[in-house]
């Protein structure tokens, strides 16, 4: 029995794999499986954005369009103000990705290498904002921009991201800091270099994974946000996708024709940035996600 | 928690006023803590501007009657009683609420867990269905929607008519009384069981030490037997984790069942849950001071669940460290 136990232990420090036995083949059948009910809903909404009208509503269904027809990717920037969506999208993605990115790492950097009086408690109250659902702070906001008339601009969707960045990021990047020796910051007040010298020049450079997180985090949460568009937001040319996306059903019928395709190539083009923005970016995030589960 | 962190407070006498006003001992380090402050500054306008100050004013429009337009009209305790007595919709929005939960979150965790167990095996093209599981947690919750309610099309959506091929007659889905809950449910677990959850179980499971299978294994524990005494308590901090973070989130569902409702509730209130009950009071009708005393009442139940969850947790959660 513990020979066994050697010779595998052995072969794991020589880099030889695991043992496999019929057990872990026949695992390849729930795993294809999973793998199938998890990515047949995008293959049926990318076959379904080329299909045409006709094709959409025949019965029984095909699983391929029998011509693909890209053009129902132009018809969507014909039919709604989808460019438009598309630019205030990224006005608010850049803006607040911006915002968050500067703001808690600075706070970061506050959080783990000052000390001074009120810190721990600041803290404790910031990790507890993160419970905190949003509809309880919403209204007070939404009366607060209502009031300084910024209702229906872009402004209440970045605007709060330039003031911290929100509990998370700051509590990724604070975790982050404290792995890096002290005795670096040490060396170059020794050097004469400013508290904000020491932050842009040592502390920044070494943050670029946990800063690649919050990046990839927060654009993708300002991506996908539909609440808070759809609080402040009222007039079409300023929605984000999000919203326009979620509306696209409701605009007026030309001559009739079915909407189905038009709305899945719509969604196909929303889906898209983050699931690419993940592939170049998957270690990263990963470590992101795990780093905040791990050291909780 | 400031044991350590603060310097002893003897001889607070003789420290400068300014260092002794910053918690510290000597006017070197008080430069250095007003060096902190300034850094900490734009949190502390986001917190007073985006989090303190409107939760005190949200508690406050909660005792008032509100419509943006003219000023607040003080009602004492009347937002809490209508809640509670007068709102038709209030028990059910709460109830509905808890239904979706007490599914989703079980459902949820452990279906989690059963993927993140089967990637730790290793096996050759982990990486990809990693990735296959994941995206659908990157796919906007709009988007989620309106994929799914059109897969779920009642006529023409590929399960019912895969359901029709084999002599059985598909429910109406989204458009069903009956169905509307189950389906947002299923929705749901499809965008979020493959996500965060998954890979936090992962790495929950990646550190747990080999030598404690190796040992178990000399014992002679089954698969079974290992995985209740040795994976089970080794991941119960995560566990708890993905718990508490589950359970706040299933009580906020809002955006899946606006999104495939256009923010109706369904048929006959099916999907009216409670943060679609807050949001309609607030920016459909403008009752700004009722809609303040929901979220309150919000606030309390979701403060209530997590702490019986901490409380409960010191019975079932295993810290291999000690006491962190």
């Amino acid at each position: 029995m513990s020979e066994k136990v050697f010779a595998e232990r052995a072969a794991r420090a020589v880099g030889v794999g695991r043992r496999r036995g019929v057990g872990d083949l026949l695992l390849y059948v729930p795993l294809i499986i999973f793998a199938i009910i998890f990515v047949f809903p995008f293959f049926w909404s990318v076959s379904s954005s080329l299909k045409p009208p006709d094709e959409i509503l025949s019965f029984p269904p095909t699983l391929l369009p029998s011509v693909p027809r890209w053009s129902n990717y132009v018809r969507v920037f014909e039919r709604a103000p989808f460019a438009r969506w598309i630019l205030n999208t990224i006005i608010v993605v850049v803006l607040a990705t911006l915002g968050a990115v500067l703001s808690s790492s600075l706070v970061a950097y506050s959080f783990a290498r000052f000390r001074y009086r009120g810190r721990d408690l600041l803290f404790m109250i910031t990790l507890g904002t993160m419970m905190l659902p949003a509809q309880v702070t919403l209204i007070p906001q939404y009366i607060l921009w209502s009031k300084l008339g910024f209702v229906n601009t872009l402004l209440p969707l970045f605007v709060p991201q330039w003031f911290g960045g929100g509990a998370f990021n700051i509590f990724l990047l604070r975790q982050f800091i404290l792995t890096i020796p002290r005795e670096f910051d040490e060396a170059a007040i020794i050097d004469g270099a400013s508290r904000f010298h020491i932050f842009r020049a040592i502390l920044l450079p070494l943050c670029v994974p946990a800063l690649m997180t919050v990046v990839i985090i927060s654009f993708i949460a300002n991506w996908d946000d539909y609440l808070t568009p759809l609080v402040y937001l009222n007039s079409e040319m300023q929605y984000t996708l999000a919203l326009g996306l979620s509306l696209f059903k409701n605009y007026p019928e030309t001559g009739g024709e079915p909407l189905q395709h038009l709305l899945m190539a719509a969604s196909v083009m929303t889906i898209l940035p983050p699931v690419l923005l993940f592939f170049i970016a998957q270690r990263y995030f990963v470590q992101g996600i795990v780093m905040s589960g791990i050291k909780g | 928690m400031t044991d350590g962190v603060l310097p002893a407070r003897t001889g607070r006498s003789t420290r400068p006023l300014l260092a002794s006003l910053v918690g510290v001992n000597t006017m070197m380090q008080a430069r250095d803590a007003l060096w902190g402050y300034v850094f900490l500054l734009p949190w502390i306008i986001g917190l007073v501007v985006f989090f303190l100050g409107p939760i005190i004013l949200s508690f406050l429009l909660s005792f008032t009657k509100y419509d943006v337009i003219t000023p607040p009209q003080f009602v004492g305790l009347a937002n809490y009683e209508t809640a509670f007595t007068g709102d038709d919709l209030f028990w059910p929005s709460l109830w509905r609420t808890f239904e979706y939960s007490i599914v989703v979150v079980p459902v949820g965790l452990f279906g989690s867990l059963l993927l993140a167990l089967m990637l730790n095996r290793g096996l050759p093209g982990t990486g990809f269905f990693r990735t296959a599981f994941f995206l659908s947690t990157l796919t906007p919750a709009v988007a989620l929607a309106l994929l799914w309610s059109w897969i779920l099309n009642p006529d023409i959506g590929p399960i019912n008519v895969a359901l029709r091929a084999i002599g059985i007659p598909g429910p109406g889905w989204l458009a069903d009384v009956h169905w509307a809950l189950p389906s947002v449910i299923l929705i749901n677990l499809w965008g979020s069981m493959g996500g965060n959850t998954m890979l936090i179980f992962l790495a929950g499971l990646q550190g747990v030490p080999q030598e404690l299978y190796e040992a178990a294994a000399i014992d002679g524990a089954s698969g079974w037997a290992r995985f209740r005494h040795v994976t089970l308590p080794m991941i119960s901090p995560t566990f708890f984790f993905n718990l508490v973070l589950g359970v706040i989130g299933a009580l906020k569902v809002f955006t899946t069942a606006f999104v495939v409702t256009g923010g109706n509730g369904g048929p006959n209130y099916a999907l009216w849950f409670f943060a679609l009950h807050i949001y309609q009071q607030a920016f459909s009708f403008f009752k700004m001071g009722y809609a303040s005393a929901l979220a309150w009442i919000f606030v309390v139940i979701l403060l209530a669940f997590t702490y019986f969850q901490v409380v409960l947790s010191r019975r079932w959660v295993y810290y291999a460290g000690g006491d962190e």
